[in-house]
């Protein structure tokens, strides 16, 4: 055991100052958003209309149950069960792979009817549905950028458990690789109504 | 030497909490079918906003953390709600 003095308190509000920069980056995505769904609520309807609902529904199961076990590793790690957070922790990666496996399918699908940024097939639509779509493709875009990052912490978390490196006594790793996972999930729960279920 | 929140949440309160987001989820869902108009948007965030609070109380362990934690919380999202009613505001009354 080392007697190195660790500030658990400043770690983890270090990592809740860097969420609230997250939440004001997608936060100015909103505003976006809502300022163009106020403009365009037609052509915003007519293009929520085409995204696949099962698609999002399935990709909100998947990320509030990933979060469930997030959440669950944490308690096990406090009540010393290593094994039992480690298969927590890695449940909470398999669904972070179900979520992009998901999206990559649902993107494909939009490609292959040929919606993408700047595609011919979107340009000649209304400029509702233009903009639309391109808020869908950078929100949704960002935040799968983000479930990215979130798998790569996970991993490395994952490591620091099997080495004992995040235990019992020093588990803020584990803490704060939860708080950045369950933003992830927090950004989702907005932009699955605002692009699914419109409106 | 151990993490100032010491507090563990039972997996029993997780699941509870996991249930009722399913739940919400389900609610939203449901909601999105039948159309009320601009109460739709209203519905949908109203949702939305109740998930991200249970979210961030016990996922997040919020409930567990001190003063200083709840306040910094707070102010953030009283931040990005001003941010927003002011550029609408702007756009409503252009």
């Amino acid at each position: 055991m080392s007697n190195i003095h660790k500030d658990y308190l400043g770690s983890k509000f270090g990592m809740w100052l860097f969420l609230f920069t997250e939440i004001l980056l997608f936060g100015g995505l909103f505003i976006l958003y809502s300022i163009y769904l106020h403009k365009y609520p037609t052509e915003f309807h007519l293009a929520g209309k085409e995204l696949n609902v099962y698609f999002g529904g399935g990709n909100t199961v998947a990320l509030v149950t990933s979060s469930l076990f997030m959440a669950m590793s944490i308690s096990a790690i406090q009540k010393d069960d290593k094994k039992l957070a480690i298969t927590f922790l890695s449940i909470t990666l398999a669904l972070a792979f179900v979520f992009l496996t998901n999206k990559y399918f649902e993107w494909g699908a939009k490609f292959h009817h040929g919606i993408y940024p700047d595609s011919p097939a979107l340009l000649e639509r209304p400029k509702g549905e233009i903009i639309f779509f391109g808020l869908y493709f950078v929100m949704t875009g960002l935040h799968g950028i983000h479930v990215i990052i979130g798998a790569i912490i996970i991993i490395y978390t994952l490591f620091m458990l099997k080495y004992e490196k995040v235990n019992k006594d020093d588990f803020v790793l584990l803490e704060n690789a939860g708080l950045y996972w369950h933003l992830v999930d927090l950004i989702w729960i907005y932009l699955f109504p605002l692009f699914y279920l419109i409106l | 030497m151990s993490t100032e929140s010491k507090h563990i949440v039972s997996y029993k309160t997780f699941i509870i909490v996991w249930a009722l987001l399913l739940f919400l989820t389900a609610v939203t869902v449901w909601v999105a079918q039948i159309n009320l108009g601009f109460l739709n948007v209203v519905a949908a965030l109203a949702v939305a906003t109740t998930k991200a609070c249970i979210v961030i109380l016990f996922f997040m362990h919020l409930k567990y953390e001190n003063k200083l934690f709840k306040i910094s919380v707070f102010m953030t999202f009283l931040v990005l709600a001003l941010f927003i009613g002011f550029t609408f505001f702007d756009v409503a009354y252009r």
